[in-house]
């Protein structure tokens, strides 16, 4: 991930850490991005391992329950604002010019502060477990009054973390509009655009919208704190579900920004290893719209037990299945793209066709729990956490693996370590599958999410997913020998990489000369 | 509409952006330490004013630079219109965090205030929790009243409200007419209308602070005020930080404009503020009508 | 973490990992969802199948179709790649036949839900109030009415639960799910019940009945249940509430008419004496106070002040503390108004209750600061 031997003719990268820390070049802040939600996937995944840890038999062993509470907490956190969009942050701004054959992102300098801004959001959020009473223990949803009234000190630091993340996203997604929209290659219609672009450019208008909504729920809660008002507090005439509201207004359209990424980047290798056009393209455009607008009304499928009236909860459950549909249209776009191809499969397709199966897993349950009477039974168990893990982990996570083991090359000039890349996907494979599959056993039998200690009936089921999830855990770091290996050396890789690779980030040398399309490229 | 020809500016490393989350992380840390909560944390008001003495500077080397850039005519339409797209997706997102506050207002008077009034599904509420609560708006009467200030009167809608509305209204003409001049290069009328919309922004500014003022010293109507207040000030009190800052940018903009800069057909920094203004008149319709008057 | 600790953490490791191969914990194994005993949870039981099906079904042409092509199609097979990229007529299809199928999926969804939120002609009303970290339940009318108590985790879980309590889950019946004072059900009739919460939010979920609804503080929930067999039934708070999420749980007991109303005066009765007791204004001698104090601190106070008084991370120590052994009023006003994460008591417990555990935390542990009596409490109220 690095660029270090590219060396362009006109001018090459500053070298020393002014060049990371001034930059304005979008692979320069690509690869930042990258590397740190590598970070971020490796503390937030230690997290994850504390948690696995103390669950792994009856009693508790090693954390007290506040400190669990914590590290589920920060786990949550860290691996969607840390870990999984920076991931596709930094993706975007490492292929979409490229792809679109623009010289760089249409505000650079903007683009280097919508970086920069997350080492400190980062630094302030990890901040508050060394403060007196403990980090965030609430939960990733932060409800209030337990956040509120009941939060511990820490929580305002907190609070300035998230405002600060979301200036990072808006910025980001705002930069990402303009240079998708401005500066694409003469003859580049917006319906050639590449899937990656079109599912970005969506996602990025959906952080427009609702990162700012969270911004409000974070700035609500520091005034219930702090200034005396009465928001989410109904002795003075508020409620604690109308922060579920605007929590969740953010949250659910959140959840399709970590997936349709990946959506973007699945259309890109299938068809690139089956050696075949991606099928129904234009489909897969107005699905991923269908995908963010219902994103914006299906939001209180999370608080079905809430007590809203009938109404509202016949609404959001029909809603809520709605979904199936077109991202049913994506799912089968991909299995006939591969019908009749000619498949291969190197290490990137073998991620993507991991993804198309779990991720379509992860799906299902996701539409159980759209039917709201069942969710009643569903709800704030194991069975909502398998659920998640499959469409995060197996989905938005591994699309982001496949996506460095694709591009990887064009990156560093290098081709990786096949042998080390099939260790890491089949461990992934068989341990994720391990650590997460039972947890639907788990919830279905009754047990409740956030908890440190649990009944014995449970004890086989999380032995094996914590079991997994050491595996799991293991393999992460292999991925990240292969890829300091492939920086380091390996064998020279061709401008097209792949056989059948299509796009424009494929005709420029490998790796990526510092500055690419200086002047545009013609498309056909 | 994609020419990238070639021409399009591409800035140099810059050391802003990084002295700019520096100066956020000390501005946020410090006023989080400075917090009731914040007791014993390493921070405190002076690192907030060290972080914002910091992003002020920032800003200053920033937008200099930009400005710099601009007057030297590095800048292509394309640029310009990179910089048009982020000014209105920028606004566009201002636009959804008052809609949070928004939404926040519509439910509690439309749902949760009858919900604790006995309505829909929640008989109980009201039989066993708040008995004999009437849910009024304005309201002041709230379920537990002890807890919170209890206001003696809130602001009607015509008195200072109805005058600021005509101000900003005004004001939103005058900053078209300064526009017009400056489409027509005529730098006197623009400099003219220009100055009278600052005025009229500071003094809408200035009124809102007295009505605070009354508000708080008066009124005894406080953020504290239960939902009513909490609604009301953050509403207000986040329209008028955007006022303020609609201003300040406007203001900039009257130098610029007295220095000689802006041209007929280039001058974006003039219309990025003046849309922001329009954004701000705009937001301030929706309170008139929903904070005040309804 | 301790040198000890980890070596304890290892053999625990390869000692559970042999476990896991013995026949003993690969008995009753759970794997779906529990059928119930209500009308409501066997027909949310037979919509789960349904959808689970419709998913396998799915799941199989789906996985089938790519798997078939990834075996067939593959390069090294000698496939050549066709060169389709659209079929309107397929597309049309399969976006019509997910529709249909949610169609069909959501009308008997629309009459579970219907059916389920439909509190109409409750037989019996019973409020269920969350606390961090217990239930309080009161009955709102029938033959129970007025009967009001608290439910706690059983103490010895309580105990066996503690970090590093040396003591092993496995031989404890019922781990975790097991309280002090069950809430008692007549079989048969449809109990409405009033979910609220005095703290935060907390959710009352007992899974063979299938209810499961949010304790919102400030506002009332409703839902309702008509066990048809009798037995116990267990289920958890299923929010996070704080700290001890994990260990309010809830405990069910569905009896036969004539078990409930004896069950009813037997409560009738306790509850007559104990009000009996704490409005009596006589002196108590120290040895009752301490006897009732103990237990009154250990299952209210202990979880965050430790059965030893000794406190925990953010939980101040009451062993030696000051407020524990400087002027009674200051102790009293603590317990009675609470400060900061120390919820106020004031509610919850009469001037007896208080009166022995403030003279209980005054006089354990090595404190020695005298007596606080009844009246004592009631006159600071
Ligand atoms: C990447 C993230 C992601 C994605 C893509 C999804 C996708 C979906 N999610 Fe999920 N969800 C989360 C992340 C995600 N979710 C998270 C993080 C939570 C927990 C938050 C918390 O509480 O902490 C959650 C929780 C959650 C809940 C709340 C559960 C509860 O707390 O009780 C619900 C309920 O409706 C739900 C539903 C869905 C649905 C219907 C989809 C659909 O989009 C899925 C659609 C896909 C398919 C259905 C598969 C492919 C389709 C076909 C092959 C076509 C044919 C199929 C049929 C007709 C069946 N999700
Ligand atoms: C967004 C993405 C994301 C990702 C990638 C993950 C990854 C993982 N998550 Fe989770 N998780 C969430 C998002 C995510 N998670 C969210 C939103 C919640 C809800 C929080 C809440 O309830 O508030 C949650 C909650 C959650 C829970 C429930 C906690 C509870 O309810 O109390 C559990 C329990 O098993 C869990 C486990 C895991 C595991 C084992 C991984 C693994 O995939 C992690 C693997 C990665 C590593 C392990 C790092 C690399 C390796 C090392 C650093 C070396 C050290 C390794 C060893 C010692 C083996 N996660
Ligand atoms: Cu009470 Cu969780
Ligand atoms: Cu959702």
């Amino acid at each position: 991930m690095s660029t270090d031997t590219a060396h362009a003719e006109h001018h090459g990268a500053p070298s020393g850490l002014s060049r990371w820390l001034f930059t304005t070049n979008h692979k320069d802040i690509g690869t930042l991005y990258l590397w740190f939600s590598f970070t971020m996937l490796l503390i937030g995944g230690s997290m994850a391992m504390v948690i696995r840890l103390e669950l792994f038999e009856p009693g508790l062993q090693w954390v007290d329950p506040n400190f669990f509470n914590t590290m589920t907490t920060m786990h949550g956190l860290i691996m969607v604002f840390g870990a999984i969009m920076p991931a596709f942050v930094g993706l975007a701004n490492w292929l979409i010019p490229m792809m679109i054959g623009a010289p760089d992102m249409a505000l650079p300098r903007m683009n280097n502060w919508s970086f920069w801004i997350l080492p400190f959001a980062g630094i302030m959020l990890v901040s508050t477990l060394f403060m007196e009473g403990g980090g965030p223990n609430f939960g990733w949803t932060f409800y209030a009054p337990l956040s509120t009234t009941y939060g511990p000190p820490s929580t305002d630091f907190f609070i300035f973390a998230v405002h600060m993340l979301g200036f990072s996203s808006i910025m980001g997604s705002i930069n990402i509009i303009a240079t998708v929209l401005n500066m694409r290659a003469p003859g580049m219609t917006l319906m050639k655009m590449p899937m990656f672009v079109w599912t970005w450019l969506i996602t990025a208008f959906l952080l427009i919208a609702v990162m700012p909504v969270l911004a409000g729920a974070v700035t609500m809660m520091l005034t219930d704190r702090n200034f005396g008002t009465s928001f989410f507090d109904a002795s003075g005439g508020g409620d604690p579900v109308l922060f579920q509201h605007v929590f969740w207004f953010f949250g659910h359209p959140e959840v399709y920004i970590m997936i349709l990424p990946a959506f973007g980047i699945i259309s890109h290798i299938i068809p690139t290893f089956a050696r075949k056009k991606l099928f129904g393209y234009s489909s897969m455009v107005y699905a991923t719209a269908s995908i963010a607008f219902l994103s914006f009304i299906v939001w209180a499928h999370h608080m079905m037990t809430v007590g809203m009236p009938v109404a509202g909860e016949l609404f959001f459950m029909y809603a809520t299945v709605l979904i199936a549909v077109p991202t049913g249209v994506k799912v089968f776009n991909w299995v006939a793209t591969m019908w009749k191809g000619s498949m291969t499969f190197e290490t990137p397709m073998q991620w993507a066709l991991a993804f198309v199966i779990l991720f379509t897993i992860g799906g299902f349950s996701g539409l159980m729990l759209g039917v709201a009477p069942i969710d009643f039974q569903y709800h704030d168990t194991y069975f909502v956490v398998a659920h998640f893990h499959y469409v995060l982990v197996t989905g938005a996570l591994f699309s982001i693996i496949a996506a460095v083991y694709f591009w990887l090359p064009k990156w560093t000039g290098h081709m990786y370590s096949r042998s080390l890349a099939n260790w890491h996907f089949w461990m992934s494979m068989i341990f994720v599958n391990l650590t997460f599959f039972p947890q639907h056993f788990l919830g279905l039998a009754g047990m409740p999410r956030r908890i440190p200690d649990y009944n014995v009936a449970f004890a086989d089921f999380n032995q094996w997913s914590s079991i997994g999830a050491f595996g799991f855990g293991l393999a992460q770091l292999l991925f990240l020998v292969l890829v300091i290996k492939c920086i380091k050396g390996g064998e020279k890789a061709t401008s097209q990489v792949w056989e059948s690779a299509e796009g424009l980030e494929w005709t420029v040398d490998s790796p990526a000369p510092y500055h690419t399309f200086a002047t545009a490229p013609e498309i056909k | 509409m994609s020419n990238a020809s070639g021409g399009y500016y591409l800035p140099e490393p810059s050391k802003w952006p990084v002295i700019g989350s520096i100066g956020l992380f000390l501005t946020l840390f410090g006023f989080a330490s400075a917090l009731p909560h914040g007791e014993g944390a390493v921070g405190d008001l002076t690192m907030m004013y060290i972080g914002m003495a910091v992003l002020i500077f920032m800003l200053f080397g920033w937008f200099g630079q930009v400005i710099r850039e601009s007057e030297s005519g590095a800048y292509d339409a394309q640029v310009d219109r990179s910089f048009r797209m982020g000014m209105m997706w920028f606004i566009f997102s201002e636009i959804m965090f008052f809609a949070a506050f928004f939404g926040a207002l519509f439910y509690v008077r439309t749902l949760a205030l009858p919900w604790l009034g006995g309505a829909d599904n929640n008989a109980a509420t009201n039989e066993f929790l708040w008995n004999g609560f009437q849910p009024n708006w304005p309201l002041n009467a709230m379920p537990d009243p002890e807890s919170f200030s209890q206001y003696k009167e809130t602001i009607g809608a015509w008195g200072i409200p109805a005058l600021n509305t005509a101000i900003l209204l005004t004001s939103g003409i005058t900053v078209t007419l300064a526009h017009w001049a400056l489409k027509k290069a005529n730098r006197g009328a623009l400099v003219f209308w220009l100055l009278a919309t600052v005025v009229l922004g500071f003094v809408f500014v200035g009124f809102q602070a007295t009505e605070y003022v009354h508000a708080y010293t008066e009124l005894n109507l406080k953020l504290s005020s239960g939902i009513y207040g909490s609604t009301f000030f953050m509403l207000t009190g986040f329209h008028g930080l955007h006022v303020t800052i609609g201003a300040i940018m406007l203001t900039v903009m009257l130098f610029r404009a007295m220095k000689g800069h802006f041209t007929a057909d280039n001058h974006f920094a003039f219309e990025a503020a003046a849309w922001y203004w329009h954004f701000v008149d705009v937001v301030w319709l929706g309170l008139f009508i929903f904070v005040y008057w309804l | 973490m301790s040198v000890s600790k980890l070596k304890k953490g290892v053999f625990g490791l390869a000692g559970t990992a042999l476990l896991m191969t013995s026949s003993h914990a690969l008995a009753d194994k759970v794997l779906n969802m529990r059928q119930g005993v209500t009308e409501v949870s066997k027909d949310i039981y037979s919509l789960h199948m349904i959808v689970l099906w419709i998913c396998v079904i799915i799941g199989i042409g789906v996985f089938g179709a790519m798997i078939y092509s990834m075996i067939k199609h593959r390069k090294s097979q000698g496939a050549v790649a066709a060169t389709f990229h659209e079929n309107h007529k397929l597309e049309i299809l399969w976006t019509v036949i997910p529709f249909v199928v949610l169609i069909g999926l959501a009308i008997p969804a629309t009459k579970s839900l219907l059916h389920l939120e439909d509190t109409s002609d409750a037989d019996l009303t019973v409020k269920v109030t969350g606390y961090q970290w217990k239930w309080n339940y009161e009955y709102i009318d029938g033959p129970a009415q007025g009967v009001n108590f608290f439910s706690n985790l059983n103490s010895t879980h309580n105990e066996v639960r503690q970090l590093d309590s040396g003591k092993n889950p496995v031989e404890i019946d019922n781990y975790l799910l097991d309280v002090d004072n069950r809430l008692v059900l007549p079989v048969g009739k449809k109990v409405r019940f009033l979910v609220t919460s005095n703290d935060v939010i907390h959710s009352w979920w007992v899974p063979d009945f299938a209810v499961k609804k949010d304790a919102i503080p400030g506002y009332i929930n409703e839902i309702w249940a008509r066990a048809d067999e009798e037995g116990t039934y267990r289920g958890q708070c299923a929010e996070l509430c704080g700290k001890d999420h994990g260990f309010m749980p809830i405990v069910v007991d569905v009896v036969s008419e004539d078990e409930y109303t004896k069950w009813t005066s037997a409560q009738k009765a306790a509850a007559a004496a104990e009000a009996a007791a704490a409005a009596s204004t006589r002196d108590w001698s120290k040895a009752e106070l301490m006897a009732r104090g103990e237990k009154v601190y250990n299952t209210n106070c202990a979880a965050c002040h430790q059965a030893n008084g000794e406190g925990l991370g953010p939980f101040p120590a009451l062993k030696g503390s000051a407020i524990a052994t400087g002027p009674a009023a200051g102790h009293i006003g603590i317990v009675l108004n609470g400060k900061n994460a120390m919820p106020p008591f004031a509610a919850q417990m009469n001037d007896l209750d208080l009166a022995a555990v403030i003279t209980y935390e005054r006089n354990a542990w090595g404190n020695d600061a005298g007596i606080v009596q009844p009246k004592d409490v009631k006159a600071a109220r």
